[in-house]
């Protein structure tokens, strides 16, 4: 496995890399829950073409109320070539996606990208485990759905912090994968039961790799999981961003590499990075 | 057709418009074709290791942002190896931005960039200088002098030198560096700024204060462009906030001879090649024929600054 993926992947060189900035049309955009929304863009190539773990860098609406600057770099929650379409699930968290709720079908948005480096997949493994809490949901279910693809057991941990905050539980479910959900509201989103859940998951021979993305804390267990029980991992991190190609270093996160501290651009180097190496946020 | 080309001392561009250090990378090549910008202008280097600043390094602000990188730089040895190759694949020239903590400093790294395929340096002075407590070299004219005629006796390349707008009295420090040999003035690196959030008490910045960009700099800049330009007889490039083509005219207007486009690039990554067209129908519009005709147009022949208004 360490031979199909090693853990130090080259970085693409820009000319490896295939980010346009295009005008996308809204054909769906609805409320979710409270706080989450889901939007559906009809856009040109090569905006469809995003695979799990990229993001897009989007030029949210200006409002009465608000006026977003910069623009703001939101993970791909489903891409279809076919349809020509890409998703995205956000939270109304401020400035930015208060802007971006505004939009309604016809409107347009400009968004550039594919952006980044997704998630990778080695040819051998059998199965993964992906654990997610809040926005992470979003980042995830699009691999989940890569590793279907491909032959890949899917065993997903969804953390909430109540059965209402739960969301894309049916994108894991339609491909097949074994489903555990744990919240806030019962005590079971605990770290002690998460750990057990995983250690099961990876006693029954369901854990290749490990991957997650959204809390810190979640991170930090699988990390801890990882290193003792020999599996590998990837984590999908957020970041500030300016200008989503790696020019301005504005998102840059630390990681421990060999024993040393050394900073990398969640958008140029990320925004998936090798679990082993991250440190906390 | 419109004549784009401007003259940079003895450096001739195919047209005005080039990005702004610390804007501009590999990564902008899947966007915009390089072969079309004027120049080439790459983040700074420094001679030694650099990591930055601790993040956050952006904040947004109204009609800008603060940025407080700190100049994370892999040192000359990885620009030559790996930067400088990758931008001598492209016929437009190269401007390498430098910074060093003394003029002694600077002097040693300039030397170091007598390379074919490098067509200037751009000296970014706005940095803290340590034999003066950190202030930055641009904010006084001694230390202009002192660091460009070190930087003017090592290189024979064009020397641009890139001032900072935090100064009190910018046509001193413009006076001070053309004199000592610069070739052009770069007028401005960003204005210096701080911005808090009231709800968590805390800065916005990790460093506390950053660098102001963006439109809401502009007139300011375009101020200190048009003093700057009439201070001294070397090239004057604008940079401060411009996003259009009517910005970089207006640029040029007050006495820019080229102008760079930083902060926009951010918001639309195309944002360079939109104001080089923008020039271009400008200029066709108003029957100009030579771009270059734009610089110092201003019509300002029976106009005065009231001497309370002068200051600085």
């Amino acid at each position: 496995m360490e031979a199909l993926l090693p853990k130090v992947r080259p970085v693409p060189a820009a000319s490896e890399r295939n980010a346009a900035d295009v005008t996308a049309l809204v054909v769906a955009h609805a409320s979710v829950n409270a706080e989450y929304r889901h939007l559906v863009l009809h856009a040109p190539d090569p905006a469809p073409r995003a695979v799990a773990g990229q993001f897009f860098h989007l030029e949210c609406p200006q409002t009465d109320r608000d006026k977003p600057f910069l623009r703001r770099p939101m993970s791909v929650y489903k891409a279809d070539p076919r349809a020509g379409q890409v998703e995205f699930l956000y939270k109304v968290a401020g400035v930015g996606t208060r802007g971006l709720a505004t939009l309604a079908c016809g409107h347009t948005l400009r968004m550039l990208g594919p952006l980044g480096i997704g998630f990778s997949l080695a040819r051998d493994w059998r199965g993964i485990v992906v654990l997610a809490r809040g926005v992470g949901l979003a980042t995830l279910a699009p691999l989940a759905e890569m590793a279907a693809a491909r032959g890949i057991g899917v065993s997903a941990v969804l953390s909430a912090r109540g059965p209402a905050q739960l969301m894309s539980v049916a994108r894991f479910t339609q491909i097949g994968a074994r489903v555990d959900t744990v919240f806030d509201s019962d005590g079971s989103s605990a770290p002690d039961n998460v750990e057990a859940i995983m250690r099961r998951l990876v006693d029954g021979g369901r854990a290749d790799a490990f991957f997650t993305c959204g809390s810190n804390r979640l991170m930090l267990l699988l990390q801890r999981l990882g290193r003792e029980l020999s599996v590998p991992g990837q984590v999908a991190m957020e970041q500030q961003m300016a200008c989503g190609l790696g020019m301005c270093f504005c998102c840059v996160r630390n990681f421990k590499v060999a024993n040393a501290v050394i900073s990398r651009r969640v958008c140029w180097e990320g925004p998936v990075f090798d679990l082993d190496e991250a440190l906390s946020w | 057709m419109v004549d784009l080309r401007v003259k940079i001392g003895a450096l001739s561009l195919a047209n005005p418009v080039m990005p702004a250090s610390g804007t501009f990378a590999d990564g902008l090549a899947q966007i915009v074709p390089f072969e079309r910008l004027g120049a080439l202008v790459a983040k700074t280097v420094t001679a030694e290791l650099r990591s930055g600043n601790p993040t956050p390094r952006v904040a947004e602000v109204e009609q800008g942002m603060l940025n407080s990188i700190g100049i994370p730089s892999k040192g000359v040895a990885h620009f030559i190896a790996t930067t400088l190759p990758f931008y001598r694949r492209f016929k437009s020239p190269l401007v390498v931005s430098i910074s060093a903590p003394s003029a002694d400093a600077f002097a040693d790294l300039a030397a170091q960039f007598n390379l074919p395929g490098i067509a200037a340096i751009e000296a970014n002075i706005s940095c803290p200088n340590i034999e003066e407590g950190g202030k930055a070299f641009a904010m006084s004219p001694r230390a202009t002098d002192a660091v460009v005629a070190r930087l003017r006796a090592v290189t024979g390349m064009p020397l641009w030198v890139k001032l900072t707008p935090n100064t009190s009295d910018v046509a001193s420090v413009a006076r001070a560096a053309a004199n000592a040999g610069a070739d052009a003035l770069v007028v401005a690196n960003t204005i210096l700024a701080m911005s808090i959030d009231i709800e968590t008490f805390k800065p916005r910045l990790g460093n506390i204060v950053g660098g102001l960009s963006g439109p809401a700099v502009k007139p300011i800049v375009v101020r200190m462009t048009y003093q700057c330009a009439k201070a001294v007889d070397i090239p004057v490039i604008g940079c401060g906030g411009i996003s259009s083509a009517e910005d970089a005219i207006e640029y040029m207007l007050a006495g820019a001879s080229a102008v760079q486009v930083g902060t926009a690039t951010f918001l639309r990554p195309q944002a360079m090649l939109d104001v080089i067209e923008g020039i271009a129908a400008f200029c066709a519009r108003k029957g100009i024929a030579k771009v270059s005709a734009l610089t110092g147009a201003v019509g300002d022949a029976d106009m005065a600054i009231d001497a309370l208004e002068a200051v600085p």
